[in-house]
């Protein structure tokens, strides 16, 4: 019997699947769930996976994601895939991708960047260096902003 | 069209031929006449937000040597900052008066966000730790000068290599120079910052990085030399410990090639005895002269192409 019928099917809604194992609890936190909605969620972690050894599963019943939150989902866990379900059938399946460039989303790490300075009308703009492991680079002073850094600002630690 | 100059990165090693050969071209001019026409009737804004002697002075008479003029952004206590100006609208203000904007500022992307807001070319006279480009541009033309060439030299850079710009920058600019070797000699706590040295390694660049400049001294064709600062230090005991083998003098330098050039950004404090100014090897007070002529090129080429 396969590991993923351990949950039953959502009718309507999105799973969330091959999260890097044990960050499911992220993607729920980004994406505001706190159980409290009163929606059906299903959370399967640290799961055999074909692909990337071990992976968490999210399910949540009547969740569309929106573009930014599939850029946050990518950012913490950038092997996802993103299953649209309707009437129990998946009717759209994709990879999330990890942003370019992310603009006004995280803050810079170097406290003499000109993006922390109060009172001034800029916004920290990011590129993407390196996918794996996950590394962005500062538009403005260059420093480097890795993997644990962007979890720890996107949940908000 | 607009050009900035934010970092020695944005500068192709042809393009910054073209600049020594345009600088040597002013030199030339500058031989028969004290002051040239070319961007007359053109203002440059020098805005220092951190102290500066060398810069700003070869900027200004840079722009002055060329027919130009300047404007100079006062001191804090003296001007609209001091009510709280922000950086953004202090440069929306440069820009509304001059055709060029050069600025320092301690901290980093400083000039990348004016370039940002400015419509006029903004050139970085120095941001944070990062980027330094026309001292590199400075130092590289001493080099092309001296020694007929860039290409290929073994180089020696000592001192603070992860705080010093000028070392940093220099450092990205002599690679894309293709040097037959890099040798980076500081405290380990001082060494280059891993960010550079993916640069220079994508760059195909071979360095070492080493605490004792005597080892190498023999190979090298220009020692850059670099001011170790006491605050880098957390424990001043540690400072104590390590400044005495940065301190390049006389005794260092037996066994160096006799063409030998020895660099230095400058200001000096002791890390390079005053006894080696009267050698052959000291080459930074030509660079120091040097940077009017190569900034005049640089302003020139920036504003009339």
């Amino acid at each position: 019997m396969s590991r993923e019928l351990i949950v039953n099917k959502i009718k309507d809604g999105t799973v969330i699947d091959h999260i890097d194992a044990g960050r499911a609890l992220y993607v729920l936190k980004i994406l505001g769930i706190t159980g409290r909605e009163g929606r059906v969620v299903a959370v399967v972690m640290n799961v055999e996976s074909k692909k990337i050894g071990r992976k968490d599963i999210v399910k949540v019943e009547g969740l569309k994601l929106k573009k930014e939150q599939v850029d946050k989902i990518a950012l913490i866990a950038p092997h996802s895939t993103i299953n649209i379900v309707e009437k129990f059938e998946v009717i759209k399946k994709y990879k999330v991708r990890v942003p370019d460039i992310l603009e006004d989303l995280l803050r810079c790490m170097n406290p003499n960047c000109i993006t922390n300075q109060p009172r001034e009308p800029i916004k920290p703009v990011f590129y993407l260096q390196k996918e794996s492991p996950l590394v962005f680079k500062c538009k403005y002073c260059g420093a480097k902003l890795a993997q644990d850094e962007i979890i720890r600002q996107l949940i908000g630690e | 069209m607009r050009r900035d100059v934010l970092s020695i990165m944005d500068f192709s090693k042809e393009e910054l031929i073209a600049l020594f050969e345009e600088t040597k071209r002013i030199k030339k001019e500058l031989e028969e006449r004290t002051t040239l026409n070319y961007l007359r009737g053109y203002v440059m804004a020098t805005a220092f937000f951190e102290p500066s002697t060398r810069t700003k002075l070869s900027f200004q008479t840079a722009m002055l040597r060329m027919g130009g003029e300047f404007i100079d952004l006062p001191p804090e206590e003296a001007s609209s900052r001091a009510k709280g100006e922000n950086f953004a609208d202090t440069i929306k203000m440069l820009e509304s008066y001059a055709d060029v904007i050069v600025i320092r500022h301690k901290l980093e992307g400083a000039a990348r966000f004016a370039a940002e807001i400015a419509e006029v070319p903004v050139i970085n006279g120095g941001d944070g730790t990062r980027d330094h480009p026309t001292q590199a541009m400075i130092d590289l033309f001493t080099i092309f000068e001296t020694l007929g060439r860039v290409e290929g030299l073994t180089i020696g850079v000592i001192g603070d290599l992860k705080y010093g710009r000028a070392a940093r920058s220099f450092v990205l600019g002599i690679s894309k120079f293709k040097p037959k070797k890099l040798y980076l000699v500081s405290p380990p706590q001082l060494s280059l910052h891993d960010d550079v040295k993916e640069i220079i390694i994508e760059n195909g660049v071979r360095f070492e990085e080493l605490t004792d400049l005597k080892q190498v001294i023999a190979d090298i064709d220009v020692l850059y030399v670099t001011r170790i600062q006491r605050e880098r230090f957390p424990d001043p005991l540690e400072y104590e410990r390590v400044k005495g083998s940065y301190r390049v003098g006389l005794d260092i330098l037996s066994g160096a090639k006799s063409e030998l050039v020895i660099l230095h950004p400058l200001p000096r404090v002791d890390e390079l005895d005053l006894s080696l100014d009267k050698t052959p090897y000291a080459k930074y007070f030509v660079q120091a002269k040097n940077g009017v002529p190569v900034r005049m090129a640089l302003l020139k080429t920036i504003l009339k192409g």
